[in-house]
């Protein structure tokens, strides 16, 4: 988790559901619709109730994007099914 | 521990005794298995396991002596009636034998001590053993226990798993699979590798990009771990290699290993190919040889090429290979003389000496006995060398006898009913020549089991005996030792081989081929028709291999099949690779030897048009080779031409000289590895004159040639 200085100027993005194969071609184009508008974004992880590969690849791909395109991009608060996912991967967002 | 040269002198000739006691026990056994009341062949085993313990024990060989003590109880107590003999016990006992012969070996080789696999095998063969030892009367408990036989040590695996693109459609979740990892070990490490994600507007939300290389630590075996991704295999890349901190213990594990013909079995048994990997393997080290039409590429270096091994692991296990090739070829210095023919030779050069003394010694006498004394000269030389040369010779049915142990082992396993037959074991043949035969003559023997001997319920169906008949026959014939497999079996099926061959594009589709051609494909490389590949064959590696080490030992092999009926491969072999009876020809200043036992007769070439390569010989055709223009000979061919006409497997063929030098007893000098590659030549002699003659190889003489012919033609037609 990288902490950001930026505080609350980064607009939310919520999660509220799983985020896996059925879900991840809707969640990547809200996420890059957002990174579109040329702001950066604060992930909230804590409503992922379920994360498998594909969504595991949305979220880095957001991570990338971000990068890219020098927007600040922020994962917060992951729910048990993410950390368990990340540990597994030995990722870091 | 170092050996002094007496000491390494009396451990041989252990090893030789050992060996035969070991083969005596093991016929006792197979022979006890067949009638268990044989009271005769029980001592004969029972000596037998006896003398082995007692001269093991000259030399200290405890492990030898500790084993063999287990297996001398038990066939003790079947002497004193305590036991009867079963299958169970033979099938109990046979293993052991096994186990004897490698602990001899292995002392042949100069490893005094047993290793540890060595000693993992004595404890479980000891364990088999142990319901049979009267009221558990516990020798065994003297066998010193080994450590390796604990739980399977954990080894430490990189998996580097590139999942298909199409895997998540497919619902197969690449993280679930990592999950699954530790539950069959310990992972211990990941890194994921992200950096296949395209840009964000081509990504594929349902495709894979993800790859990642995990290190686990598990006692699970590679097969096993192997097959937690025996879903997703097909599209995907899944390597599991030994980890780089695991490789010395692979090295070491496999320096540790009995030594073996085929790197495959040490790399398989050692644990880090599987046998899938190997399979795979072969398969493609075949398709390339194959596809390119070259010799096969070691299939050490397709395993590093593939990312299955490393080549420290390669390498380890190609050393206990050619060590393997070592001793095999140390293994014929010292042979068992009969010593009636010691005597006789002996005998004879003493005549030899004599004889000698009476030539030209004293003056005045008559020119005619001095030739008289030089004829007896002569003739003694010839009957030295005959006996020195029958020095080396062995019967075949040694040989022939060990395959009783393959039949009954093999048979089982198929679960088919095959006896086997052998006659003609005391036909003779170079000791090496026996040697170097019997790997090819067991494959031949477990390919007839495998797949030439049906099913019992198949053999009634066809109205056969439910039994069906193996049978090893060996004779001389014509300078020649024929060895013959022959099954009463389901014989080859001409159409699906040439099937199978059109499908390998070994031949092109419509070509019409002799029955003979056909059966023959089966020797090419890389064909199996075997549509189920078992334990035994029909990996397509083998029939290729057969024929060439038979064509190594200057021999031939030919298959004759009846549908139905049962197949017959013959195998015909010179009986000593050192001298032959040779036919001394000249083109131009060259010299050529041709075996004589080939040569069926000489004519004069008769006029005729040049270019056409063939005459008529008592109104048949007979084609020709000319020598003159198949070595590039420089120089106009002489007036009178000879044709010295020769046979090999029933064809008849001329070869057109220019002088016909007479008949020649010939030694054989083995060509240098430069010209190895060399066809239609099989060595050099050197003549009275200090002169070099060549011998020609009539097999693959009139082979390449009717080869040419073909092509020739076949450029005719099209």
């Amino acid at each position: 988790m990288t902490a950001a200085a930026t505080g609350a100027a980064l607009r939310r993005f919520v999660f509220d559901d799983e985020l896996t194969i059925v879900t991840a071609a809707e969640h990547r184009d809200r996420l890059l619709a957002f990174l579109r508008d040329g702001s950066g974004v604060r992930v909230d992880l804590s409503g992922i109730t379920d994360l498998d590969t594909a969504g595991l690849q949305v979220l880095l791909l957001a991570r990338d994007e971000g990068v890219r395109r020098h927007l600040p991009v922020e994962f917060v608060e992951p729910s048990p099914a993410v950390a368990d996912v990340l540990a597994l991967t030995r990722l870091e967002l | 521990m170092s050996l002094d040269d007496d000491m390494r002198e009396a451990l041989d000739m252990f090893v030789t005794e050992a060996r035969d006691l070991v083969q005596g026990l093991e016929e006792g056994l197979l022979e006890l298995e067949d009638q268990p009341a044989g009271g005769e062949t029980v001592n004969a085993v029972f000596r037998a396991a006896h003398t082995l313990k007692g001269s093991s024990g000259l030399f200290g060989l405890r492990h030898l002596v500790e084993f063999t003590h287990v297996v001398e109880t038990v066939l003790g107590s079947v002497r004193e009636g305590q036991l009867d003999v079963t299958p169970g016990l033979v099938s109990a006992l046979l293993p052991c034998t096994d186990h004897i012969s490698a602990m001899i070996e292995g002392i042949a080789e100069g490893r005094l001590e047993p290793d540890a696999s060595q000693l993992a095998d004595g404890t479980r063969l000891l364990a088999g053993l142990s319901p049979y030892l009267d009221g558990g009367a516990a020798p065994a408990a003297s066998v010193a226990t080994p450590g390796a036989e604990a739980a399977p040590a954990e080894a430490a695996w990189r998996l580097g798993l590139r999942f298909g693109p199409d895997c998540l459609r497919n619902g197969m979740d690449p993280l679930s699979f990592l999950r699954y990892l530790s539950t069959i070990g310990t992972v211990t490490g990941v890194v994921t590798d992200a950096s296949g994600l395209p840009d964000a507007e081509e990504m594929d939300p349902e495709s894979c990009y993800l790859s990642f290389d995990v290190d686990l630590v598990t006692a699970a075996p590679k097969a096993e771990i192997e097959a937690v991704f025996d879903f997703v295999r097909e599209d995907s890349d899944i390597r599991i290699t030994p980890s780089e901190s695991q490789l010395d213990a692979y090295v070491r594990a496999i320096r540790a290993m009995p030594e073996n013909d085929r790197i495959g079995d040490v790399l398989v048994t050692s644990g880090a190919v599987t046998e899938m990997e190997m399979a795979e393997a072969l398969r493609v080290q075949q398709e390339r040889a194959v596809r390119e039409g070259t010799q096969p590429v070691p299939i050490g270096e397709i395993l590093i090429e593939q990312g299955i091994v490393q080549r420290d692991i390669v390498d380890a296990a190609l050393t206990r290979q050619r060590r393997t090739t070592e001793t095999r070829s140390q293994d014929t210095r010292t042979i068992r003389i009969d010593a009636a023919r010691l005597d006789k030779l002996i005998d004879l050069v003493g005549e030899l000496v004599i004889a000698q003394s009476s030539t030209g010694v004293t003056p005045g006498v008559s020119a005619e006995t001095s030739n008289e004394a030089q004829g007896e000269v002569m003739r003694l030389v010839d009957e030295v060398r005959h006996s020195a040369l029958s020095l080396r010779m062995v019967p075949i049915g040694t040989t022939l006898r060990r395959f009783e142990r393959v039949v009954r082992d093999v048979s089982m396993e198929l679960g088919k009913e095959v006896s086997l037959t052998i006659t003609g074991g005391d036909a003779e043949m170079d000791k090496a020549l026996v040697e170097r035969i019997s790997d090819p003559l067991l494959h031949l023997v477990r390919n007839s089991l495998d797949h030439g001997i049906e099913p019992a319920a198949e053999r009634r169906k066809h109205g056969k005996t439910q039994q069906g008949t193996l049978r090893l026959n060996a004779y001389h014939d014509a300078g020649n030792i024929v060895i013959e497999v022959a099954d009463d079996g389901c014989g080859l099926d001409r159409d699906r081989i040439l099937g199978k061959a059109i499908e390998r594009e070994l031949v092109a589709p419509g070509t019409a081929l002799t029955d003979a051609e056909v059966y023959n494909l089966i020797f090419e490389p890389g064909f199996s028709t075997a549509e189920k590949v078992s334990n035994l064959s029909g990996r397509g590696v083998g029939m290729d291999v057969v024929k060439r080490n038979v064509t190594a030992l200057r021999g031939s092999i030919e298959v004759e099949t009846t549908r139905g009926i049962g197949t017959t491969i013959r195998i015909r072999l010179p009986l000593t690779l050192a001298i032959i009876d040779g036919f001394l020809v000249g083109v131009g200043p060259s010299s050529f030897i041709v075996p004589l036992d080939r040569v069926t007769e000489c004519v004069e070439l008769p006029p005729g048009p040049l270019g056409r390569d063939c005459m008529n010989l008592r109104g048949e055709v007979l084609p020709f080779i000319r020598l003159r223009q198949l070595f590039g000979i420089p120089g106009e061919p002489a007036r009178r031409q000879n044709v010295v006409i020769v046979e090999q497997s029933g064809q008849r063929t001329g070869l057109v000289v220019d002088s016909l030098l007479g008949e020649l007893q010939t030694v054989i000098k083995p060509l240098g590895v430069l010209f190895s590659r060399v066809r239609c030549i099989s060595g050099s002699t050197i003549l009275g004159n200090g002169e070099i003659a060549l011998i020609l190889d009539v097999g693959t003489l009139i082979a390449g040639h009717s080869d040419r012919e073909h092509t020739r033609q076949a450029v005719a037609v099209g």
